[in-house]
């Protein structure tokens, strides 16, 4: 019984320190400095002139670009007014609020971190990790009353929303809100009712058909005609209802990619057991497709992250925003590169870490590999 | 044991499956009659009625840049009309340009030098991870508008002229044997490609060499000979630009720099997401079909064209149209720079009559009939490179 595991081990063991010949992948050579300088930069000839050409180039654009960085360049701008491009117009004694968004939600990042890296040894962590979703969602409404007030703190008003805060609040209020939405629809448009599926197609395909700018165009000038008298929503909220409208159809051909990943045997299996419609649903059929497309979903909040900086164009103070109202004051006139090269490096900043996160986060679900 | 009542309805699936249906058709409707009845409440209030008899009423506001005539005399439709113009401008010339530079940086990513390697992942990492608005906000007003006045212009070899107030550069104008050079175009490039494949099959059969580029190429040269010969003169005259006055250019194409920096913009930002379309089909073709290519001994050129890239494209395609439509749909951030695109001109018209509904749906509808256009184009050519299954 046991010798045979036992003798594949030691051999699995003796492979790893010394590989046989035959076994495992060829090593790799030994390069010096010069061999790998001639591998990777000069294998070729018309790859040397590539390099040649590329070295060049990065020097006659390096200097120049050090040059405007460091001597050209005025950074007072930048420096006067971060608290404008982070916090916008929130009002100055109601700054520890944010301050505590920013400690909850990296305290909520390290704990979901150190849960799912020590899930293996913890069981307490393994059951955190698995309510890691649900975390997360129920932390949204704290970070909204933080932000917004009410029930024992001073409310802040959506018009003094501004800056990087109001980017993020609407690409999270964006992907939360479209969530639901993008679930009822993509399930709609896999139903077998006609009707249903219709309808869902044709809401699907229009607003992915049109331009965010559109959307939001339709937001803040025909929302209010389509209102009940009274009812004046303001700018953000609009704006907010537009990119959930907007997600929720990118939502919803997400969810459908992961919906038509989930085996029809897995259905099937469940009504045997005797589940009722909406528990197979609910139960067997979307915890599996929403797994695999987690990843689909960080990208989709990506994309949202960026496409928040139209809010600008109507009128908004966004990230994209400040940065226009702080360039038409007029001691900053003309310091356009100085600012849009800041804001950018922010966007980017946010952008690339979640990219990067994502794909890990990709790597360890094993979606890719399925 | 014969049922007799049968199944009472609300244990019946065929009755839920219509009855689901009517409750949703039944729940939109009301929807829609509910905001309807806004609406009407809410226009009446304000003395508009619904209906699209305004866009025959005069406009009256200038627009800067005119494919078309427009005087601020015309109607709103005719506005309406410029601005869908320069839509398509800006998509026509963005398209091609995007996937000319997206391909080059997507092969530049799979390249062998290490540096050509990582130059092109910076490219692809800054300009996919910030927003699109943002670039075309830096290259209109920290670039193009910065650029000098023309007295002072910038001149590269060409000629092209910058200038903050229009980039010049030469463009091609007919002349009488431009249609004689056109026919002999065409039918050597037919020529040529019917020479080319028949070549290659025939190398493909019998193995061997018959240098299929060459014999192409030769073909092609013998055409255009011809055309040279029968007219005498060159196909096209190089409409040059030049400096008239010392303040303004004449002559060539002379861009906006509205239309220059979306333009820019545009297309090297798609071009960020194609480079990387192109890179993911050509990874998705396996190690072994690269191989097996060799060692049948295709030369790499072959190895590309016949075996590497019509694999690659089965993958290319699909992503490749929803990047068309992406470009398509993102030239709407015109109206950010006020280049006059169908959503600037749009905006002007709602300001101007209030008429936000009609405005909308005509949006809309021009967007969607694009996205619609693009689609089967890129369908029909997307049937044509995929797998045909026995």
């Amino acid at each position: 019984m046991d010798p045979q595991p036992q003798a594949g081990k030691a051999s699995l063991q003796r492979s790893r320190a010394l590989p046989q010949p035959g076994e495992g992948p060829p090593p790799a050579p030994r390069l010096g400095a010069v061999g790998w300088v001639r591998q990777n930069l000069f294998s070729t000839w018309y790859n040397g002139v590539l390099t040649v050409v590329c070295v060049w180039l990065l020097y006659a654009a390096g200097t120049r670009v050090l040059a405007w960085v460091f001597a050209t360049a005025q950074w007072t701008v930048v420096r006067v007014n971060l608290r404008l491009f982070l916090a916008g117009r929130y009002p100055q004694d109601q700054t520890w609020r944010i301050w505590a968004v920013v400690l909850f939600v990296a305290g909520l990042g390290v704990a979901s971190w150190a849960a799912w890296n020590a899930a293996r040894r913890h069981p307490a962590a393994a059951w955190f990790r698995r309510r890691l979703p649900l975390a997360w969602f129920l932390s949204f409404p704290v970070v909204v009353w933080l932000v917004r007030g009410g029930a024992g703190l001073p409310v802040v008003d959506t018009s003094l929303w501004s800056g990087l805060l109001l980017t993020l609040l609407l690409a999270v209020v964006g992907i939360v809100g479209s969530f639901p939405l993008g679930i009822l629809l993509a399930l709609g448009r896999r139903s077998s009712l006609p009707a249903v599926r219709a309808l869902s197609i044709l809401y699907i395909e229009t607003v992915r058909g049109v331009p965010l700018i559109t959307i939001l165009f339709m937001a803040q000038v025909m929302f209010p005609v389509f209102m009940p008298e009274g009812v004046r929503p303001d700018r953000v909220l609009r704006a907010m209802a537009g990119l959930v409208l907007f997600t929720s159809a990118y939502m919803a051909e997400n969810v459908r990619g992961g919906l038509q990943a989930v085996p029809r045997g897995q259905v099937e299996a469940a009504m045997a057991l005797g589940l009722k419609s909406h528990l197979v649903v609910l139960l067997i059929v979307l915890p599996q497709a929403l797994r695999a497309v987690i990843p689909a979903i960080v990208g989709q909040f990506i994309s949202l992250f960026k496409d928040t900086s139209l809010v600008a164009i109507v009128g908004l103070s966004d990230l994209t925003g400040i940065a226009r109202s702080i360039l038409a004051q007029p001691q900053f006139l003309g310091r356009y590169a100085e600012v849009y090269l800041f804001v950018a490096l922010v966007y980017w900043i946010f952008s690339y870490s979640m990219s990067l996160a994502s794909r890990r986060l990709e790597r360890q679900l094993g979606v890719g590999e399925r | 044991m014969k049922q007799t009542g049968g199944t009472p309805f609300w244990r019946d699936v065929r009755f839920w499956r219509v009855a689901g249906q009517v409750a949703a058709v039944v729940l939109v409707v009301l929807v829609a009659a509910y905001l309807y009845g806004n609406l009407q409440h809410n226009l009446q209030q304000k003395g508009l009625g619904l209906g699209f008899g305004f866009l025959r009423l005069a406009a009256s506001f200038d627009i800067k840049e005119l494919p078309i005539p427009y005087r601020p005399s015309d109607s709103y439709g005719r506005a309406f009309l410029v601005g869908l113009t320069n839509t398509a401008r800006i998509v026509l010339a963005g398209i091609p340009l995007a996937t000319l530079l997206g391909i080059l940086i997507g092969v530049a990513r799979l390249s062998s030098n290490w540096l050509v390697r990582q130059l092109s992942l910076l490219y692809v990492e800054v300009l996919r991870n910030t927003p699109l608005l943002l670039q075309l906000f830096f290259w209109y007003f920290g670039v193009i508008i910065r650029l000098p006045r023309i007295q002072s212009r910038l001149e590269l070899p060409g000629p092209v002229y910058l200038s903050n107030r229009a980039v010049a550069v030469p463009w091609p104008a007919s002349t009488e044997a431009t249609g004689a050079w056109l026919v002999a175009a065409a039918l050597g490039l037919v020529a040529a490609f019917t020479v080319w494949r028949r070549r290659t099959r025939l190398m493909v059969e019998r193995g061997g060499g018959g240098q299929p580029g060459l014999a192409a190429l030769a073909t092609l040269g013998l055409a255009l000979g011809g055309a040279w010969a029968l007219t005498g003169a060159a196909p096209f005259a190089w409409n040059l630009p030049r400096v008239a006055d010392g303040i303004r250019f004449e002559g060539g194409a002379r861009l906006s720099p509205e239309f220059a920096a979306l333009l820019m913009g545009l297309v090297l930002y798609t071009a960020a997401f194609i480079a990387e379309i192109v890179r993911g089909g050509v990874l998705a073709v396996s190690r072994g079909q690269w191989e097996a290519a060799r060692a049948v001994g295709l030369r790499p050129f072959l190895v590309l064209r016949l075996v590497v890239f019509p694999q690659a494209l089965r993958v290319i395609v699909p992503p490749l149209t929803s990047q068309y439509l992406n470009l398509a749909k993102n030239s709407s951030l015109a109206v950010a720079i006020a280049y006059p695109d169908v959503v600037s001109v749009g905006t002007t018209t709602y300001n101007q009559t209030g008429r936000a509904v009609e405005v909308v749906i005509l949006l809309m509808a021009t967007y969607l009939s694009i996205s619609l256009f693009t689609s089967l184009v890129m369908n029909v050519y997307n049937r044509s490179v995929q797998l045909v299954e026995r």
